[in-house]
């Protein structure tokens, strides 16, 4: 396997006058667990059907395992993965019928396909409903059953899309442990999520807003290089209002509303009893969240294009 | 061959589980064929006929019997007055009137031609062309009897001997059967299959299954060899009840049957992937299906005699594929002919077969929008 599983320039895909994917450049690195984190419409789902060669890029270009995306999408298929957003296996078949399947097509030897859907069904804990039709089993059994079908042939790049929508949180922790410990074999895994704490277990992040990539590091790293500075929380009465004022306050870089809670981004800890003094109420410093450097990247994005001055907002 | 393999596998199996439609395919010939079977008679008899004799002779009488002899008109009602006879017929309560005028026996005493009306409801055409038919028939064979005893011949001067080849008696059945179970079997290959792809879009199963390396044509190959299977079941159970219910004769060889049925049964499943292809949902699937079996079935032959469509028409169920199996299956069945005669009708079909197959597998690419 290549260095670089994915590797991408300027992809970009276009459904009308809609930029569904801008001009992505994208770097995957083999082994990793890759999170692609956004806002729905922010083209993770796009970027995913793009890079599995089941939807055609609009421009730009892009290898995957070392294939060409435009020329060569169907050598990608015999090695990639993929769990869609929407499930997609077959209700009127058992757990086992759809297993052996996808077994057959991807040619797994028949001396094996038994033992090898045996085994995913071990890993979906399915061994007692092996028999059920799939339409009757649990969204958490259909999700890991899904990723059994992706996984039987051994993939090499694994693409999971939102992969724990609808499923209970004890349900979702099990499936990341599976997914890191695919990882830890070797499986390059690109996963999109919804969820921050799942986010938090990816080696890497891609951050996707508007078609865009943000940015692509590792959440520590991301904290630490957008988020410069020192974060403090503070709860008001009438937040929205205050919002302006805080901001034009001199020693404040950033403002933002969290629920019912500001985020404010100073200089240093220093600021933090000016920003009480400012406001009669004592300010936290809080360790940022993947959501702050989010909403630090998006904001960026749209200061460089508008070239607007500072402003306050959320 | 594991991947298409693996397909067929599936589908068998997704078959097995959807009882509602192998219902279908076993029900559909079994019920089709004794509905039609029975009720398609084109053999006219029995028109219900309303008489306004004034003549009132032996004369009339005569030939009012020969007319209820023939076993096609059912004389029942007998109208005093033309207005009677014009209400009879008008309200659908009789289809044919006869109508003797006063002084019929006297002119045929004096040697004249004496004039008997019989109206005729055409709303209705096969009714009214047999009527006419009949009607005249029965006025030339009567005015032959008459003429004879004159002229005290024997015979008539020409004697034209007919003989209907294959269905001596005009047995509709023997006609309708054979052509009925191709329209069934037709009909519901394209139907199914129709569905087939679509079914797999709308559930979003099929974007598993283009990111898997299944090539296009293992997808076409692996869902129409289950549906063979399930053609041939369905000719199996009519060929039965066309035996057993209307005692259908099958005059040639039973395997060159089913031998040549396979071609037909391809280019149905062909058709019905190809529309598969094409439509966005289930609905446009079935509407788009409608759309190619009804002028399939109304142009085939199967209705009307291909000979009496104006040419553009005709051309047009050239291209239809049902059209060259109701020779074939006409063929080996009533007149026991074999694959030597049928050649044409048989390269036909294949050539539909591999065309719709190959233009649904070019036109299936594995993209999703």
């Amino acid at each position: 396997m290549p260095d670089l599983p994915v590797e991408t320039r300027d992809l970009s895909r276009k459904f009308g006058d809609f930029t569904a994917v801008d001009r992505i450049n994208l770097q995957i690195r083999s082994g990793e667990v890759c999170g692609f984190l956004g806002p729905n419409g922010a083209g993770k789902s796009t970027s995913i059907r793009l890079l599995c060669g089941i939807l055609e890029p609009s421009s730009g270009s892009g290898r995957v395992l070392g294939y060409d995306l435009k020329t060569e999408s169907e050598k990608i298929k015999t090695r990639i993965g993929y769990m869609s957003q929407k499930f997609s296996l077959y209700d009127d078949l058992t757990a086992w019928e759809n297993l052996d399947f996808f077994a057959g097509l991807y040619r797994i030897p028949y001396r094996e396909r038994r033992q090898k859907v045996n085994e995913m069904i071990a890993l979906a804990g399915l061994q007692e409903r092996e028999k059920q039709l799939v339409a009757t089993l649990s969204p958490g059994f259909r999700q890991r059953l899904a990723l059994g079908s992706a996984i039987i042939s051994d993939p090499d790049l694994l693409f999971l899309d939102e992969p724990t929508s609808g499923v209970s949180p004890s349900s979702r922790r099990a499936f990341f442990n599976l997914i890191q410990e695919l990882a830890a074999n070797g499986t390059t895994v690109i996963v999109s999520t919804h969820f921050m704490d799942e986010a938090e277990r990816c080696d890497r992040i891609a951050f996707f807003n508007q078609g865009r990539l943000l940015a692509l590091d590792s959440p520590d790293r991301l904290k630490s290089s957008v988020i410069a500075g020192v974060l403090l929380e503070i709860e008001l009465p009438d937040p929205l209002q205050q919002i302006a004022f805080i901001q034009s306050l001199p020693y404040v870089k950033e403002c933002s509303v969290y629920g019912l809670r500001l985020h404010v981004l100073v200089e240093s800890l220093e600021a933090a009893a000016l920003l009480e003094e400012a406001t009669g109420t004592r300010p936290l410093p809080i360790s940022p969240s993947l959501d702050d450097v989010f909403v630090a990247l998006a904001r960026k994005k749209e200061r460089e294009e508008n070239d607007e001055p500072d402003f306050c907002r959320n | 061959m594991s991947r298409i393999f693996a397909v067929i596998k599936k589908e068998f199996i997704q078959m097995k589980r959807d009882r509602m439609t192998l219902a279908l395919i076993f029900m559909i010939p079994l019920i089709q064929l004794l509905l039609f079977g029975y009720a398609i008679q084109t053999d006219v008899k029995h028109i219900s006929t309303v008489v306004f004799d004034q003549s009132l002779s032996p004369e009339s009488r005569e030939l009012l019997n020969a007319f209820s002899a023939s076993g096609y008109f059912d004389i029942n009602e007998v109208a005093l007055s033309y207005d009677a006879v014009t209400q009879s017929i008008d309200s659908g309560q009789a289809r044919a009137g006869i109508i003797f005028p006063p002084d019929f026996a006297r002119q045929l005493q004096r040697g004249e031609s004496a004039p008997v009306q019989v109206i005729v409801d055409a709303s209705d055409n096969m009714v009214a062309n047999q009527a006419i038919a009949i009607a005249n028939s029965i006025g030339l064979i009567k005015s032959q009897q008459l003429l004879f005893q004159k002229m005290n011949l024997d015979a008539p001067p020409y004697d034209i001997r007919v003989r209907p080849w294959y269905n001596p008696d005009g047995i509709t059945a023997y006609y309708m059967v054979p052509a009925i179970l191709g329209i069934i079997v037709t009909m519901t290959m394209v139907i199914i299959t129709a569905v087939a792809i679509v079914r797999e879009r709308e559930r979003g199963t099929l974007e598993q299954l283009i990111v898997t390396p299944l090539r296009p044509y293992e997808l076409m190959l692996g869902k129409i060899i289950p549906y063979i299977a399930l053609g041939y079941i369905q000719i199996t159970v009519a060929l039965l009840v066309g035996a057993l219910f209307f005692q259908v004769p099958i005059r040639g060889s039973l395997l060159e049957l089913y031998l040549l049925t396979l071609f037909f049964i391809t280019a149905s499943l062909g058709l019905g992937l190809m529309i598969s292809n094409m439509a966005k949902n289930q609905m446009q699937a079935f509407q788009m299906s409608f759309f190619v079996m009804l002028p399939s079935i109304l142009l085939s032959g199967f209705m009307f005699p291909r000979e009496a469509m104006p040419r553009i028409i005709y051309y047009i169920s050239d291209i239809i594929p049902l059209t060259y199996y109701l020779d074939i299956i006409r063929g080996i069945v009533l007149k026991g002919i074999g694959f030597q005669y049928l050649v044409g009708q048989v390269a036909a079909l294949l050539v539909f077969s591999l065309l719709f197959l190959g233009i649904s597998t070019l036109k299936f690419k594995k993209k999703i929008a």
